[in-house]
């Protein structure tokens, strides 16, 4: 592959799983697979990519939700007590973890994802 | 007759604030445990807490759909920023990939913050769950 097709295919993954991640539907569970899948990319690179990306990307559509009211602050900062302590120790264990195995474990999560995706889509209104 | 209706008064309200006292408790746990397994995810795959982050918000703080995707932005924010900082740390980042891929992703993030106005109908979520699911079954193949 030449290196302008890798650096367009690059930014196209990254477009649209930005579209999904600014809308909130999970813009990393569609990234890490593109990248892995069609780029043959590492799997704890991506994820460390994508977190990465996802930061600066938040900040922008974070701004645009505030401004349309659609941010609520309330009870948030429970989720952050618990959410702090355990992405520590999530973050740590992949670190560790050997790559296939959490190539692995990510393609469970994803189906697990979907499926819970679908139930809700058809439940909700 | 008048004092014994103010005691019920007192009475009923001294049961209702021990019940909604007692109901915030079990929140609070409940939204503890939810960031346990929100930070968990996230830290561990690199992502993906917003998907788990958004049925809770709508459960646990019965909020909206509009406004539990925005606000689930907001949850894993903390999150990844702790997370990201153990992955370059460890080493796994490049800073190619990352320029080329995050200029999309912050372009592509700025379309669907905007986009959430109008939020995508079930057809369109429903095929992201499946290219989901098929990107699940090829990864683990």
């Amino acid at each position: 592959m030449s290196i302008y097709l890798i650096i367009f295919l690059n930014i196209l993954f990254g477009l649209i799983s930005g579209v999904f991640g600014g809308l909130g539907m999970g813009g990393g569970t569609i990234l890490i697979p593109l990248l892995t899948i069609f780029l043959g990319m590492d799997q704890k690179l991506c994820q460390g990519i994508n977190l990465i990306s996802f930061l600066v990307m938040a900040l922008f559509s974070l701004i645009i939700h505030y401004k349309h009211g659609f941010i609520e602050t309330k009870g948030i900062i429970f989720i952050e007590m618990g959410g702090i302590v355990f992405s520590i120790i999530g973050a740590l264990l992949a670190s560790i973890s050997p790559t296939l195995l959490l190539r692995k474990a990510f393609g469970i999560f994803l189906c697990v994802l979907a499926i819970i995706q679908s139930i809700s889509i058809f439940k909700n209104k | 007759m008048i004092g014994a209706t103010k005691k019920d008064i007192k009475q009923q309200k001294k049961t209702k604030s021990a019940k909604t006292k007692g109901g915030n408790i079990k929140k609070k746990i409940a939204l503890i445990g939810s960031g346990a397994i929100i930070g968990f995810l996230n830290g561990f795959f690199g992502g993906g807490g917003g998907m788990v982050c958004v049925p809770i918000l709508q459960k646990v703080l019965s909020l909206d759909a509009k406004h539990s995707h925005a606000t689930a932005i907001l949850v894993i924010f903390p999150l990844s920023v702790i997370s990201s900082c153990i992955y370059v740390f460890n080493g796994f980042i490049d800073s190619f990939p990352l320029l080329t891929v995050g200029l999309g992703v912050v372009i592509g993030g700025i379309i669907g913050a905007f986009a959430l106005k109008f939020l995508p109908p079930k057809v369109v979520r429903l095929i992201f769950a499946i290219i989901m699911f098929l990107g699940g079954i090829k990864l683990i193949i």
